[in-house]
């Protein structure tokens, strides 16, 4: 019986993957094959998963979709799933492979190369070579390494100094009939000096089946960028999600990251925020809305490398039937590392007695002159609250509602992008009431 | 004239513990009924067992509204049916902002009784008029219901919301606790401006002051879960000269022969 890494690695050595005999690639690939070969998949024995059993997503063999075969026929009806208003460059992949007739990649400014992963590696170009892998860090874990031995496609993006981008820039995988599919998606962005830009990246599967989303983006803020990151993970309820986030800050650069956690059996995202130079500045904020028997876990790490840098952590969770969630929030301050600044807080509220939710911060620090708080609670929706609401005459469902909005709403509306907001809320009544957004609420 | 609320030996508990032994109580539409007491009466439980709180269990006895069993209600059920509690304690919700609340409120009653919303323009133009009775800036609508209110802002915002409601039976669980005479003067105002014929108010209070200001038709004096006397607004003179000291022997007394 051929084992899960196995068949990984069997799977990847049939498949010709674009820019195959380039050196530099396929060292990349290959050093990705060798470390998933020896290393495998995380268990619950390492500290990081403990948490999360990944073993129903290694029961099923998932294959990757080598080509879009047919893709008139894949891509049918798919651009009614796409958010409309948000008024951005819009990068779309079906299974993993750009679908140019559903992309609108016609505005992006001077200054700009976006550009599909696949074209990328095979000009080789510079910014690839550089960056591609850079961000990744040493503790990367098993799924990282296998993206990594199968870089294929994805948003290449590349803002030259200087330059502002006034619209986002959206990148959305979609997962299609008939599931089964193993889709790693590669993202790499690098934001030139003193640039501006948000990139919204989507996860969604509309059919509903399923399938294996291991997808890895890497994010350079070079010095005194400010950049958002927003991320929004809605895949199909038996969907299985992994996603690798590792963002990496230059001196003054600003990093804002959204992360919404809404889809899928069991989701991971691991988040990794290296500061690496003084003055820099990242805030993180994200929401997990889980329901049925969703399993979701966000691992977060931020590393503070060096002096002066800030960062700021806010997560919120809201949790009902018998689903369960993880946030781990590790903080690492370094040996001088001096006048850090580093807060992180984490509230869960539970909609159900069976709902469950484990909740760790893990600070370590090398450093004495620093400042740095956490706190965590977890509680249910506020009895008096509720008997106040009702009093005024809000029927007992609205009630509700309006509270798990009120408690979501002050991460949601960290997200500069009123569409994307919007969208938010409206997911998050239907999913957890069986209602639309409720008007303004402020 | 139809009596609108009929309480009939009415008991209840909260934790197994008895407060209330035997309430009788009718009010009439366009009554004011004063209830006032020591701490620890049972006044604040028959003010949430009207609206409805469910930590509180009615053991025995009957609530009639208007002829119908109002125990049988939700507490929602209740709010459109006209009832209202302003509370003694009123509740931070951070995140839901004041005005979306009143807006809510107000469609919800609409709607129980097979209206439609009533119209943006319509809302803005009432909620203006009941800010200035209760002489509150505009930025509180905006804000969180009752978040980093002060204890008077809490007490006006409760008369605000209960103007723009404009319940049928209104019951003021303690208002005027920690109220400043300013803050007071503009409390009994709010209530004031709503009293008509068809409207009724249960005050709750434990201080004879608020009734300087409320004059009701009726003072109740609650003791041991019980009414121990109803008199006019004379009686709540006569409680402010001679405190409840000479009530508290009484409901013992009368237990004693239960």
């Amino acid at each position: 019986m051929t084992t899960a890494v196995e068949h990984y690695v069997a799977a990847r050595n049939a498949l010709v993957l674009p820019g195959t005999g380039l050196d530099w690639l396929d060292e990349l690939r290959n050093a990705g094959t060798r470390r998933f070969s020896e290393k495998g998949f995380p268990t619950l024995r390492d500290e990081n998963w403990r948490y999360t059993n990944i073993r129903p997503i290694l029961k099923q063999n998932f294959t990757p979709v080598a080509v879009l075969e047919g893709s008139a026929g894949r891509t049918e009806g798919l651009s009614q799933h796409l958010l409309p208003g948000l008024g951005a460059y819009r990068f779309v992949f079906v299974d993993g492979h750009y679908v140019q007739e559903l992309s609108d990649a016609t505005g992006p400014a001077r200054g700009v190369v976006a550009m599909p992963m696949a074209d990328a590696v095979t000009r080789g170009l510079d910014g690839v070579k550089t960056w591609l892998g850079a961000c990744v860090p040493e503790d990367r874990g098993g799924f990282t390494d296998l993206n990594t031995a199968y870089i294929e496609d994805g948003l290449y993006l590349h803002v030259d100094r200087g330059c502002h981008l006034e619209q986002p820039i959206e990148v959305v995988f979609i997962s299609t009939e008939p599931g089964g599919q193993l889709i790693q998606p590669r993202n790499l962005f690098v934001l030139g000096e003193n640039t501006r830009a948000h990139i919204i990246e989507r996860y969604i599967s509309p059919a509903g089946r399923s399938h294996l989303t291991n997808a890895v983006t890497e994010l350079v803020a070079c010095r005194s960028s400010v950049v958002e990151h927003t991320r929004l993970q809605e895949e199909g309820m038996d969907a299985f999600h992994i996603g690798g986030v590792f963002i990496r800050l230059h001196g003054d650069a600003r990093v804002v990251s959204n992360n919404a956690a809404l889809g899928s059996m069991i989701a991971r995202t691991n988040l990794h925020v290296a500061l690496q130079e003084e003055g820099a500045c990242c805030h993180l904020y994200g929401v997990y809305l889980g329901n049925g028997r969703q399993h979701l876990d966000n691992f977060t790490q931020v590393d503070h490398r060096a002096p002066k840098c800030t960062s700021n952590e806010f997560y919120k969770g809201v949790l009902d039937d018998r689903a369960r969630a993880v946030f781990h929030g590790r903080i690492i301050v370094r040996e001088g590392a001096q006048k850090t600044d580093a807060q992180q807080q984490n509230r869960n509220l539970l909609l159900s007695g069976h709902a469950e939710v484990d909740t760790k911060p893990q600070l370590e620090i090398y450093a004495d002159d620093v400042k740095c708080s956490h706190g965590a609670t977890i509680g249910q929706l506020d009895d008096s609250a509720m008997f106040y609401l009702r009093s005024r005459g809000v029927d007992e469902t609205t009630a509700r509602g309006l509270l798990t909005y009120a408690f979501a709403a002050d991460v949601i509306n960290k997200i500069s992008s009123a569409p994307v907001r919007n969208h938010l809320e409206g997911e998050l009544g239907r999913k957890m009431f069986g209602v639309g957004r409720p008007e303004e609420l402020s | 004239m139809n009596t609108m609320l009929s309480i009939n030996n009415l008991h209840a508990s909260v934790q197994g513990k008895a407060i209330l032994n035997g309430i009788d109580l009718q009010v009439n539409p366009g009554e004011v009924h004063a209830i006032m007491g020591p701490n620890g009466s049972g006044k604040s439980t028959l003010a949430n067992v009207l609206a409805g709180r469910d930590s509180y269990e009615v053991t025995r006895g009957e609530v009639l509204y208007n002829g119908e069993n109002l125990l049988d209600w939700s507490v929602e059920q209740r709010a459109c049916e006209g009832i209202f509690l302003a509370f003694q304690y009123p509740v931070e919700i951070p995140g839901v902002s004041n005005i979306y609340l009143m807006k809510a409120a107000v469609n919800a009653r609409r709607k129980y009784r097979g209206m439609p919303e009533m119209p943006a323009v319509e809302f803005l133009k009432l909620i203006r008029e009941k800010i200035k009775v209760v002489d509150m800036k505009e930025e509180f609508l905006h804000r969180s219901v009752n978040e980093g209110f002060s204890g008077g802002e809490k007490k006006r915002n409760e008369i605000l919301q209960m103007a723009v409601i404009e319940p049928t039976l209104a019951i003021l669980d303690e208002t005027d606790s920690g109220l400043d005479i300013d803050a007071l003067k503009i409390v009994a105002d709010g209530v004031n401006s709503l009293r008509s014929e068809d409207r009724a108010f249960i005050v709750v209070t434990h201080y004879q002051r608020l009734l300087d200001y409320i004059v009701p038709d009726f003072v109740h004096v609650l003791a041991g879960g019980r009414i121990v006397k109803s008199g006019g607004k004379d009686l709540a003179l006569e409680l402010e000269k001679a405190g409840y000291g000479w009530i508290e022997i009484a409901p013992v007394a009368e237990a004693a022969d239960a």
